[in-house]
């Protein structure tokens, strides 16, 4: 399928989409494109958080939307994140399918109250006579200045918890079906977004469809080693398999594209056949969504590995601030590389 | 007002908290539970003066409000005992006992958790243009949490139908109320959201139905939140072992002056006799009783059933034409 293709960057999706009729959007006119969709279709979808009727709409992802369907469908909220949290709970339980978004993940430490004590129990703990769904969106930042309390990408702090999924998708083709899939899953559901994806384009149909949720794929495929690339990295992974390549080693690319649940069986397949694994996260390492892959191999099929599984992650410190730390802070293609070379070298 | 009707339920409440009271002390339940004897009067006085399909989030110390919304105590016995036909099949307990059916979103084993959440479900009765309110009920505890400032905030600049119940009973576990804040009231908060509120004798079933039917009545017509706060008393202690050293045997015996089913007893002696009040109490406690009894019998959930639930299934929500 053309969508499931994922571009490094824009020059090689116009030379992929050229002369062809399919129509290639940014990520963020994606989410825009579904979210306004739902809001159009369905009476009990709205959109909530600090600052989604401002100009810019949250890099563009809730734009205009507010002039489209109205202040109350497109709600402005102060700030107060454990508090809208919330109220996206009570809405969500009592008919509603808030879509709530935060310019941020560093903003979701503000609403573990309610998300983990709340929203990821009440379907269970209630006896199953509820369910909660609420969408959360939240954006990892990157670049200079960002720094440590605008750059972090923390999925881990809601993997951890029973209820919850979680979804990091990597395409503009995902970033919409994954959210449409999200607001009618009928579970509380986190997504993160990376800036840095926002303006990559992809192949997405102009029509409403869902991606599964739990199903990662393939976006590469290679015979020597397998790299799971997660969110933005899944672009790195891609940039190294290709340098690879030109070396004579094939890599092939996972995106998990959501990383609860975790589509493991498609990781294992494709180490039964590489037996070679490295794990690219925009995270950090310790009880990351890495580490949990790593687990479960050694749990379901810890003979498949030929080497020593190879993780790529942030270092184990805050985000820097100056350009000149940063650079030395963020590991990439670069690092993907000598990973999977270590790991074909054992 | 249908005193009778009041002070049945109240009785109610009064003789199910003391059931689970004396049960704990046998040892035939466990963990712990947050009784409210002695604030019966704002259960069923802020209860009795809504419409069943208004919502109401609760707290922890929330069997009376349920109880006043008109659950079966013999579900809420089941769910304490842990059974199958426990209202959350066993799953919640005390601390989470929701009955979607009554419109009672829950009690809260996280103080000061239910307050956004019930503005939430405000706000869901605003956007679909229903004339129905949602009520939460809090302590005064609870009213230093961040969620209760965030929650009349957004309840006020949202004009939410909401109507706020604190229920000041002094203390939160050993904490006076006034160790940790300025002021003794509560509705002075409301000021500074432009939230009106009133201050009311939480032992007076009456005075409680009364203010509360008219304010919720405002709220419904658009009048946009309202925070009621009632001065009221928990005769036990906090929780199940608590030795109340934080206040004296006078304070406890000045309140219990004020035990509002003495106070309702009175009124209904205007229509009934004693002999006949004799009677209700002893049937009540009856049933309370039987309640107990059938809900013990009952089947203890299959280990199996622990794990299952934590995701919902909802295939129904997917609109059509979907590709
Ligand atoms: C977030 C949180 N902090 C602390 C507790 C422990 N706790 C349970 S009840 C309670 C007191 C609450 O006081 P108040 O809100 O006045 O209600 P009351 O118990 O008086 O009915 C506390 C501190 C808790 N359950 N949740």
């Amino acid at each position: 399928m053309p969508w499931t293709k994922i571009y490094s960057n824009k020059e090689e999706f116009e030379k992929a989409a050229a002369g062809s009729t399919l129509r290639g959007i940014t990520y963020k006119e994606a989410i825009l494109e579904a979210t306004s969709r739902m809001l159009e279709q369905d009476k009990s979808v709205f959109v909530i958080g600090e600052g989604v009727d401002d100009a810019g709409g949250v890099f563009g992802t809730t734009k205009n939307l507010h002039l489209k369907f109205g202040k109350d469908r497109v709600m402005d909220s102060p700030l107060a994140e454990n508090g809208i949290t919330g109220i996206a709970i009570g809405a969500a339980i009592s008919g509603m399918r808030p879509i709530l978004v935060h310019m941020r993940v560093d903003f979701l430490p503000l609403t573990l109250d309610q998300i983990i004590n709340h929203a990821a129990k009440w379907h269970y703990m209630f006896g199953g006579k509820l369910s909660v769904p609420l969408v959360v969106r939240a954006i990892i930042g990157r670049g200079w200045g960002s720094a440590a309390q605008h750059s972090q990408s923390l999925p881990s702090l809601f993997t951890n918890i029973p209820g919850l999924r979680v979804l990091m998708p990597a395409t503009p083709y995902d970033a919409k079906g994954l959210l449409r899939a999200a607001v009618y899953d009928g579970n509380p559901v986190i997504i993160i977004e990376h800036r840095w994806l926002y303006d990559h384009m992809g192949h997405v149909p102009e029509d409403d469809y869902t991606v599964p949720i739990g199903k990662g794929i393939v976006r590469r495929e290679g015979k020597d080693a397998t790299v799971v690339g997660i969110s933005y990295m899944a672009y790195e992974a891609m940039r190294a398999a290709e340098a690879l390549s030109k070396e004579g080693i094939e890599t092939e690319v996972i995106d998990p594209r959501t990383v609860k649940p975790l589509d493991m069986g498609l990781i294992i397949e494709s180490v039964k056949k590489t037996g070679r694994l490295v794990i690219a996260d925009t995270g950090w390492k310790e009880c990351s969504v890495g580490a949990e892959i790593v687990a479960r191999i050694m749990e379901e099929s810890c003979g498949i590995l030929k080497a020593p599984v190879v993780r790529v992650n942030l270092p184990e410190t805050p985000t820097p601030a100056s350009p000149a730390l940063e650079k030395a802070y963020y590991p990439g293609v670069d690092h993907i590389i000598s990973a999977v070379k270590k790991t074909i070298q054992k | 007002m249908d005193i009778l009707e009041f002070y049945k339920k109240a009785l109610t409440i009064r003789f199910f908290e003391e059931k689970v009271d004396w049960l704990f002390s046998r040892g035939l339940l466990g963990g712990t539970t947050h009784l409210c004897i002695g604030q019966e009067a704002t259960a069923v006085g802020v209860v009795g003066a809504l419409r069943q399909d208004d919502y109401i989030v609760s707290t922890h110390r929330g069997h009376g409000h349920l109880i006043a919304k008109g659950a079966d105590i013999t579900k809420i016995f089941s769910e304490l005992l842990g059974k199958r036909e426990g209202y959350c099949k066993g799953r919640g307990g005390t601390q989470h006992l929701c009955v979607m059916e009554l419109n009672f979103l829950g009690t809260n084993g996280i103080t000061g958790g239910g307050l956004p959440i019930a503005a939430g479900a405000a706000l869901s009765i605003k956007l679909s243009g229903e004339d129905r309110i949602a009520v939460c009920f809090f302590g005064e505890g609870a009213s230093n949490q961040g969620t209760f400032h965030e929650s009349l905030n957004m309840a006020s600049i949202w004009n939410l139908p909401i109507l706020f119940v604190c229920e000041n009973n002094m203390y939160a576990m050993s904490t006076r109320f006034s160790d940790i804040s300025k002021f003794d009231d509560v509705a002075l908060r409301a000021a500074s959201f432009g939230i009106p509120s009133v201050i009311i004798d939480g032992m007076d079933a009456g005075r409680v139905f009364e203010n509360t039917k008219k304010i919720a009545e405002k709220i419904r017509q658009g009048g946009g939140p309202a925070l009621i706060e009632a001065k009221t008393y928990r005769f036990c202690g906090h929780s199940k072992s608590d030795a109340r050293l934080y206040r004296t045997r006078e304070e406890e015996a000045a309140w219990k002056q004020k035990d509002p089913l003495p106070k309702m007893e009175l009124k209904l002696l205007e229509v009934i006799s004693q002999g006949e009040i004799e009677v209700i109490k002893r049937s009540i406690k009856a049933s309370v009783d039987d309640a107990y009894e059938v809900a013990v019998a009952g089947e203890d959930p299959g280990v199996e059933e622990a794990l299952e639930g934590a995701y919902a299934q909802r295939e129904d929500l997917l609109p059509q034409g979907n590709i």
